[in-house]
Order: C-alpha cells, then sequence, then structure tokens
C-alpha cells in the first residue's frame, strides 16, 4: 500500500426508504472540516437505489463530490452488496479517510468493508481530529503528520481513547450519531456528481429480504429533543409514566427512558437513551427516579442542564446532575406539572 | 447441526463502578463476567441444542484465566471449550483480533457461528461481522429472533425503527443483542461437570491460514495515541426538601436558566 496515493475524505451518505439521515449531513459537516484541515476535499458517497436526486442536498451541505452507486440490489440495506459498492469505491478513489456513522446500518456495514479492504476501523467515534502520531514526539519513532485522530470512550464510557491508523488507508471510523454538527444549508451550492457502479452479482452471502416490517410509531425523536423528561425504572410502572407525559407536554418537551424500562418492556427502544440507545444532548434533561448507571450517563451528560429527581440520595446520577432533588418522584413531578401550568399561563 | 459461540470474559461495568475523588475510575475491584451479548448467543444456540439437537462449541480468545467463562458456558449447557491464548495474541484491535479466531474457527465445522453483538469493555460491534467477512460467509447483526429452515436460517434483524426479516443460506454469522432472550442458569450438575471438562487449548501454531502479520500488537491497523480515564463534569447541587419545596426550587432554576 502507498499511502501517498490515498487522496480525500469520503463519508458515507446513509440513507432509508430515500432518505438521507441525520448522521449523513452530520458527516458531510465534520468531513469538510477535516478536508480544510488537509488541503482537500469532501466526498458523499450515495449507496442505494434511485437516490440520484439526494446528491443536490449534499451539495447544499457542503459535499465536494458525491459519487452515486444506483442499483436496485441496493434498494433495501443488505450487507453484502452495500459492502461491495463501498470497497469498490474505496478501491477505485483511495480515499485516505472514510467515515461512516455508528447506526444500526454503518455498524455492521464499517466492520466488514474495513475487513475487506485490510484496514483499521474505529468505533463510535465522538471526536475526530488531524494530527501528529505520535501526539509527542518519541526519539527513535518518525512522527507523522496531518494523521486521523479519532476519539472514542470505552469500559461502558468510563474511558476515552484516541487511536489512529497510521500504516494503513483509508483511516476508517464510525461516528457516533448526533456529536457532529452539520454546516449550514447553502441553497444552490452543487456538488459535482460521479456516477459509479461496480456490478453487483447474487451470491450465497446476498441474503434474502422475506419482510421488513417498519415500526408503526410517531413518536417524536429524543435527539431532536430541547427538552426530555426521562424516566427510568424508579417510576414503578408504565402507567406512572403519564406524570411524565404531562411534564413533559406543559414544557414543550419529550419523554425518554432508560435502557431498565425497555427491557421492561415499558417502552420502546427507540426512547432509550444511553450506551445503547441514542446520545442525547438537550438544554434540560430531567432523570426522574434513574439511578444513573454509566452506560446510561455516557448517553446524556452533554445536556447543558441535568436535573435528577431520585428518592436514593446515593444515586450515581446525582454525581453528573447539576440540580439534584432527593425525594419522591410520585408527589414532586405531577406537583411541578401543575405549577409549571400556573406560571406559564402567567407569561 | 454445528454451532460456534464466540464468547468473551469482561469487566463488570454495570453497576458497581466507582470513581476515585479526582473523577477517575476505580478499576481495583472490578469483576469479571461473561459478556451479556455473547451470553445471549450462547443460550440462542442452546436453544438450537434443545429443539435441533445441535453442537454447541464456545471458542474464546484471551488470557489463560478466560478458561472460567468457557467453563461457565459448559456449566449452562455447551459441549466444548476452545481457549485461544498466546502471548503473541496480545494487544490485538478487532481486525487482528477477528483474524485470530477466524483462524481458530477454520479448524472447527460450523452450520452457524453466533457472537454477541459487542463487548461491554470495547463496545465495537466489529469482531463478528469481520469474522465473517474472513470466512466469506454471510452476516446477519442484531438479531432479534432465529428460527432454522432447512439449509438456511431465518432471522429478524433489529434497525432503529423497523426491523427486517432475513433469510440466509447457511454456514452463516449472527451477532446477538442481549435483548434476544433471558439466559438460562447453570445447573449445579453442569457446574459440576463442567469443572471436570476438558477446556481444549489452542496456541498461535493451531491457526489456520493466518499470517503473523495480522496477529496481536503488531498486527493491528489501529493503535492507541492516547488514553485517560475520563473526568467527569462534577456534581452540582444536591438538596433534600419537601416536595411544595422541591418544585419551587426546579422552577427557580429554570427561570436562572431562561428556560422558563
Amino acid at each position: 500500500m502507498n499511502i501517498q496515493d490515498y487522496k480525500g475524505v469520503f463519508v458515507f451518505a446513509q440513507q432509508v426508504d430515500n432518505e438521507l439521515s441525520g448522521i449523513a449531513l452530520e458527516l458531510v459537516g465534520k468531513g469538510k472540516d477535516l478536508a480544510k484541515d488537509l488541503g482537500t476535499e469532501v466526498t458523499a458517497v450515495l449507496v442505494g437505489s434511485g437516490v440520484g436526486a439526494l446528491a443536490d442536498t449534499l451539495g447544499e451541505y457542503g459535499a465536494d463530490k458525491v459519487i452515486v452507486v444506483d442499483d436496485p440490489e441496493l434498494k433495501e440495506y443488505r450487507t453484502e452488496p452495500y459492502a461491495h459498492a463501498l470497497s469498490s469505491v474505496i478501491n477505485e478513489f483511495k480515499p485516505e479517510i472514510f467515515l461512516v456513522g455508528a447506526t444500526a446500518i454503518g455498524r455492521d456495514l464499517g466492520p466488514r468493508v474495513s475487513a475487506r479492504i485490510h484496514t483499521g476501523l474505529t468505533a463510535d467515534c465522538t471526536q475526530l481530529d488531524i494530527g501528529d502520531f505520535p501526539i509527542n514526539p518519541v526519539p527513535g519513532k518518525e512522527q507523522l503528520h496531518n494523521q486521523l485522530l479519532m476519539t472514542r470512550p470505552a469500559f461502558g464510557g468510563n474511558t476515552i481513547a484516541t487511536i489512529a491508523c497510521p500504516e494503513f488507508r483509508p483511516q476508517m471510523a464510525t461516528v457516533r450519531p448526533g456529536v457532529m454538527q452539520k454546516a449550514p444549508k447553502e441553497a444552490g451550492r452543487k456538488a459535482e456528481v460521479i456516477n459509479y457502479n461496480p456490478g453487483f452479482t447474487p451470491n450465497d452471502k446476498y441474503v434474502e429480504i422475506l419482510e421488513v416490517v417498519k415500526a408503526v410509531s410517531d413518536v417524536a425523536d429524543i435527539m431532536d429533543a430541547k427538552i426530555l423528561v426521562s424516566g427510568g425504572r424508579g417510576v414503578g410502572s408504565p402507567e406512572n409514566f403519564k406524570i411524565l407525559e404531562d411534564l413533559a407536554e406543559v414544557l414543550g418537551g419529550t419523554v425518554s427512558c432508560s435502557r431498565a424500562v425497555v427491557d421492561a418492556g415499558w417502552k420502546p427502544k427507540d426512547l432509550q437513551v444511553g450506551q445503547t440507545g441514542k446520545t442525547v444532548r438537550p438544554n434540560v434533561y430531567f432523570a426522574i427516579g434513574i439511578s444513573g448507571a454509566i452506560q446510561h450517563v455516557a448517553g446524556m451528560e452533554e445536556a447543558d442542564i441535568i436535573i435528577a429527581i431520585n428518592k436514593d440520595e446515593t444515586a450515581p446520577i446525582f454525581e453528573v446532575a447539576d440540580y439534584g432533588i432527593v425525594g419522591d418522584l410520585n408527589k414532586i413531578v405531577p406537583a411541578l406539572t401543575e405549577k409549571l401550568k400556573v406560571e406559564l399561563a402567567e407569561k | 447441526m454445528k454451532v460456534v459461540v464466540c464468547i468473551k470474559q469482561v469487566p463488570d461495568t454495570k453497576g458497581g463502578v466507582k470513581f476515585n475523588p479526582d473523577g477517575t475510575l476505580d478499576r481495583g475491584a472490578m469483576l469479571t463476567i461473561m459478556n451479556p451479548d455473547d451470553k445471549a448467543g450462547l443460550e440462542a444456540a442452546l436453544r438450537l441444542k434443545d429443539q435441533y439437537g445441535a453442537e454447541v462449541t464456545v471458542v474464546t480468545m484471551g488470557l489463560p484465566k478466560a478458561e472460567e467463562v468457557l467453563r461457565e458456558a459448559m456449566a449452562m449447557g455447551a459441549d466444548k471449550g476452545i481457549l485461544v491464548t498466546d502471548r503473541v495474541l496480545g494487544g490485538a484491535d478487532t481486525w487482528a483480533t477477528s483474524q485470530t479466531l477466524a483462524g481458530a474457527i477454520r479448524n472447527l465445522e460450523y452450520d452457524l457461528i453466533i457472537t454477541g453483538r459487542q463487548a461491554i469493555d470495547g463496545d465495537t460491534a466489529q469482531v463478528g461481522p469481520q469474522i465473517s467477512e474472513h470466512l466469506g460467509i454471510p452476516v446477519i447483526s442484531y438479531a432479534q429472533n432465529i428460527k432454522i429452515d432447512g439449509d438456511s436460517v431465518i432471522v429478524e434483524r433489529q434497525y432503529d425503527d423497523r426491523y427486517h426479516v432475513l433469510k440466509a443460506k447457511m454456514p452463516c454469522l449472527i451477532t446477538a443483542l442481549a435483548e434476544l432472550n433471558e439466559p438460562r442458569y447453570m445447573t449445579p450438575g453442569g457446574i459440576f461437570d463442567a469443572y471436570n471438562a476438558e477446556i481444549t487449548v489452542w496456541g498461535r501454531a493451531n491457526l489456520v491460514d493466518v499470517e503473523d502479520s495480522n496477529l496481536g500488537l503488531k498486527g493491528s491497523p489501529t493503535q492507541i495515541a492516547k488514553a485517560s480515564d475520563k473526568v467527569r463534569k462534577g456534581a452540582g447541587e444536591k438538596v433534600t426538601l419537601d416536595p411544595a419545596e422541591s418544585v419551587d426550587y426546579i422552577i427557580d432554576k429554570l427561570k436562572v436558566k431562561h428556560v422558563i
């Protein structure tokens, strides 16, 4: 591998049902920053069937080029044809960096692609920078410049590690959704579109989709909420979430929950905050009856204001809360809702 | 039918995690457990054993101490345990780990390989799909439900807002979610048998079709530039008030912060 042959920042522009996922624009935004530091361009790789029109949106949000791989075999996400699409693009265009969203799709696709082309892959990154490796000069070891430094939490969020991939290209990372910022939209900005199809021949690695079952839910995306009223096992029952819903309603917020609540079947998984759920950074996060396991905290500690209500004064949630109230949520939450109604009506 | 399950011994990061006063992790008293997603994968395999008489082999890579999780798996009902351990395998990233496990699995007959989706220490979810790539077989990640249909497997594959019912020809690799099932307990007889059972120990020499350049720290494309215990922002205020005072306290804070 001649590392000098690899140029440019590529991002996987994930789409589902021919709609760009939020992570696609977040990666274009981050990719643009990295490309600027490297003096190169950001290229979005759009994979699907009949998806070409989405290239316009990617251009407006900062992509310099869009490589479109369009084929009927790519209509629904399947590991093998998508892995073939991305690894063919990498072999053909030789990017130095390739970013994929750490979504249910990207965390399947990324490892398959990195294994196929033999490079490193850093999972679930929360920060990406261009810098030197080693970070500080080490006698007897060449310090490489313009390396992708990929930072990620590990040990359930207890430690953070910064990883480099100095000897292989592309430097690949999956990036946690909701962490990177998309660039402001520039209406009418155009990306150069390149159509590329490596050919798709089904084999035993192509799984068959027998059925697509979409969750029928009109729940708001908790990652977009400005105010989250989040409940844990301490709420006591699925019915008792009503008091959280009432509080969320009066504040114009959304209800979310901890993993224990999902495991108990009280709430659907798309409302789960935490390591195995979603990462949220609302203006206000109410943690109600949530003990604050480290995996939960990893998904919400970036909230601007954390207000915790818990009857157990030793609950770890109080270690991250800005305002912690030791008390009975069943008494405090309904009373808070009523008083807020009065306060807001006066305004 | 033959099923291989990959399991990992991990520090228990759930509950019990304590911080030092400076906000760093106190690793002193950390216990080890079988990784929860792997345990769900093992349970799924044991159900195939109950239903179809599948032979279940568990494989782990780690220090000699990792033998403990193999015995636990055998006490739950696994038939064979294989420990892959060798100094030259240490410091492996997911590329080198998946190369090692693929090299071990090439010695075995299998219809299905099950791994956990991710381990709670690394949280990468990469090793399962990477093993499948090295072995040239299909992968189905994030499995919710597993059924056998002739020479194929039918699996519900979870996404954020939907699931796909997928059919793949075996051999195939599946990554299991802890939500997949409720793992069974070890039985007293199982514990007794597992304690006496022979564990197969493999080293570098037993790995098939793997170059030295793909193993251990030296064979790992990713390298750690920096690692640190995460320093969290400190705790804020904590108050114990009666409910009415609590309400006033919260409303005051929301006003000060211009939320309302």
